[in-house]
């Protein structure tokens, strides 16, 4: 086994796929000769050509909406788009025509695509290359949305989300893309998607968290730790269709819940998760839910971004608010 | 500084540059000149360029004719059935018949079809039976069930956002092999569209087996076509995408076929993509939820009414012998057979199974969905309990 950072673990996904199944093809900008502005298609396309590692036009909407044809004429295209605050130009063909084209046809026609995208902040990159939306796309019916938070989990979420028959939103956690290295296996390996995971076991509160933001709480967790608090970590892995079940049966457990994400707070995915535990878990709740979360603001450019993200000092204090009740 | 530097150099006797002193021409000259063909066979009149006339014999004429006349027909009925309050809103072709028919019967079976939401007439001749077109248009998914040997896509209302698809479909059939063509109905509001520059363009670039078929109804509900573009044309856009374009007498059913017929062989041999605009006329509303009074005035439209596509070829025929009224009777009957067939068929459908919704909105039930189902399922089992 190799040490490998999400990059390289994706790469790894990407070529072993593309190997087994001659209908897996990549498309987008700069993915080609160039290998993608974050190289997680480096060599694909010495290796596969140009036939199925596709250099684009600059042309979101095209590479998505392409990629809804490719998809139902039989292969399974695994768009990149360079950023996710690029994807917007893509909406459109996300929401009207790849959740629902299944749909509209009563079965008849299949969209089994990925659409790659890095997210998050904390790159110190120029405005719109820092977006975490991912609520939007939770919210359209027919989508998948994958967010992996290492490289052992990120090429085995690929593998499913590229074997998975439904439209598969995989958003790639850009400040940690080369930060952690872990051990991959060479060989192909799936993770289910929809299933969530114990990060780390604790009996005191639960903290729900996905993507680059396991990192911040897994530290808070720590730091928690050396003062006697237990916390359990739950990573999402799949934000639609959530595991509901994993985070109830914690909360169960705990009573207590943080729920970390850099988004911004109103229409935040944090709301969902609090209110299914207010549906179905309140009479084991001992503390009002709290959420850290980034704010109702646009992401800031790199001076102040630091501000905007949420930080482990932050995530300790909610877990200590949590902790008086 | 610099000029007193090399002024200084210069007065050495040591040449400043290479320049010449003599002034250079470099005249401002057109480096591309493009043309924009305009194809027409067949007159008001029934007169034809024989010299361009498609070669099609008597038979293939007639089924022209035939096709059209069952668009027709399917299209009459299904505004009746609207009126009657037993169809949902209804998009009406009339008018563009010829455009439809003509282009539809170009391609070959195995052809892929990308359609708006306009082109019953395509549906007809593609084989879509007419109780799914009544189907879709009452409401109900099920009507875009279409057999996927078929090669019609499902409808797609939002203007123009349909054409990538064509296009990745048409990378897929040529990453396949498949010697087949894509083609993407669409009408002039279309090309004012984000998604109409994205694809034409991806087309051009990549040399995809394409057909553009622009039906220039000439209005996007109240607006004219003069208010989507400052061209004189539509068919000039092709030239942007460095892709072959034409525009055609759409009320002409066989200079539709005919560049339907050129574009569909010139990408199946791998000549790349081509953009048609077919110049017609929406004779009706946009939508029987529309009222083009508000719009445009009688007169406006009175002049299309001499240009009607399925009279013209009626003209045609006759000269060639090729219709009698009787025969003419005969076809219009037999349509009307065949639409009230559908209709009958329509109107026999059981009702959908409102789990439905949830059942295809993934390939499978998610959790989520599974509870939301049986909460729906629940509810009605309740609520009809209550009511025995």
């Amino acid at each position: 086994m190799a040490r490998l950072n999400i990059v390289q673990a994706v790469n790894q996904g990407l070529q072993q796929e593309m190997e087994r199944n001659p209908s897996v093809v990549l498309l987008g900008e700069d993915i080609g000769r160039d290998g993608g502005v974050f190289r997680v298609t480096e060599g694909l396309l010495e290796r596969f050509g140009e036939e199925r590692v596709i250099d684009t036009p600059l042309s979101e909407s095209g590479i998505v909406g392409m990629s809804i044809g490719m998809a139902a004429y039989g292969l399974i295209p695994v768009a990149e788009i360079q950023f996710m605050g690029f994807l917007y130009g893509a909406m459109e063909q996300l929401i009207s025509h790849a959740s629902r084209i299944r749909t509209r046809s009563r079965g008849r026609y299949h969209c089994p695509m990925v659409v790659r995208t890095p997210y998050g902040a904390g790159i110190h990159a120029p405005e719109h290359h820092s977006e975490s939306t991912e609520a939007m796309l939770v919210h359209t019916p027919g989508l998948k949305v994958v967010v992996p938070a290492s490289p052992l989990e990120a090429k085995g979420l690929l593998i499913s989300a590229i074997r998975d028959p439904d439209p598969v939103i995989f958003l790639e956690p850009a400040k940690i893309y080369r930060a952690i290295k872990e051990e991959v296996p060479e060989e192909e390996y799936a993770i289910p998607l929809g299933k969530a995971r114990r990060v780390r076991e604790g009996g005191d509160l639960t903290l729900v968290c996905w993507g680059a933001m396991l990192h911040t709480t897994l530290a808070a967790a720590e730091d928690a730790a050396t003062e006697g608090l237990s916390a359990e970590v739950i990573d999402l892995r799949t934000l639609s269709p959530m595991d509901s079940e994993a985070i109830l049966e914690s909360v169960r457990k705990t009573g207590r819940v943080v729920i970390i994400h850099e988004a911004p707070r109103t229409g935040g995915l944090g709301g969902e998760i609090a209110a299914v535990i207010a549906e179905r878990a309140l009479d084991h709740l001992k503390a009002p839910i709290d959420r850290v979360t980034g704010f109702d603001t646009v992401v800031p450019l790199p001076k102040t971004e630091n501000y905007y993200l949420p930080n482990k000092e932050q995530v300790l204090q909610a877990i200590h608010h949590v902790m008086e009740f | 500084m610099f000029l007193h530097e090399a002024d200084a150099i210069g007065n050495t006797g040591v040449p400043v540059c290479n320049h010449s002193l003599e002034p250079v021409e470099m005249p401002r000259k057109p480096i591309k000149q493009f043309n924009v063909e305009w194809l027409q066979i067949l007159d008001e009149g029934g007169q034809s360029d024989n010299a361009l006339l498609p070669s099609l014999g008597p038979k293939e004429i007639q089924s022209l004719y035939e096709w059209m006349v069952l668009s027709r027909v399917f299209d009459e009925k299904a505004l009746a059935l609207q009126r009657e309050g037993r169809l949902g809103t209804y998009a009406p072709v009339r008018g563009q018949e010829a455009t439809q028919v003509g282009s539809a019967y170009a391609l070959d079976p195995a052809d892929w079809v990308f359609p708006a939401f306009r082109e019953m007439g395509v549906g007809i001749v593609r084989g879509i039976p007419m109780r799914m077109l009544f189907q879709y248009w009452s409401g109900d998914e099920r009507g875009s069930d279409v057999p996927i040997h078929q090669h019609y896509f499902p409808t797609s209302i939002p203007v123009g956002t349909h054409l990538p698809h064509a296009v990745g479909a048409a990378w897929a059939a040529r990453y396949r092999k498949d010697p087949v063509v894509v083609a993407a109905f669409f009408g002039d509001g279309a090309t004012s569209k984000g998604d109409f520059h994205e694809a034409m363009n991806m087309a051009g670039v990549f040399r995809l087996p394409v057909v553009f078929i622009c039906q220039n109804n000439q209005w996007a509900i109240s607006v004219p076509v003069q208010r989507q573009t400052a061209t004189p044309t539509l068919a000039q856009k092709a030239i942007a995408y460095g892709i072959e374009g034409i525009q055609v007498d759409g009320n002409d059913i066989f200079a539709v076929y005919k560049s339907a017929k050129e574009a569909a062989d010139r990408a199946r041999s791998g000549g790349g993509p081509t953009f048609i605009e077919c110049l017609t006329y929406r004779m009706g509303d946009h939508t029987t939820a529309d009222d083009a009074s508000r719009y445009r005035t009688e007169e406006m439209v009175k002049p299309w009414i001499a240009k009607d596509p399925i009279d013209r070829l009626q003209k045609f025929m006759e000269k060639q012998n090729l219709w009698t009224s009787s025969y003419g009777d005969q076809v219009r009957t037999e349509a009307e057979r065949r639409v009230a067939e559908a209709v009958r068929e329509f109107e026999e459908q059981p009702p959908q199974d409102p789990s439905d919704m949830f059942r295809y909105t993934y390939y499978e039930l998610t959790p989520p969905l599974k509870e939301q189902m049986d909460e729906l399922l629940n509810f009605l089992k309740d609520r009809d309990s209550k009511k025995d």
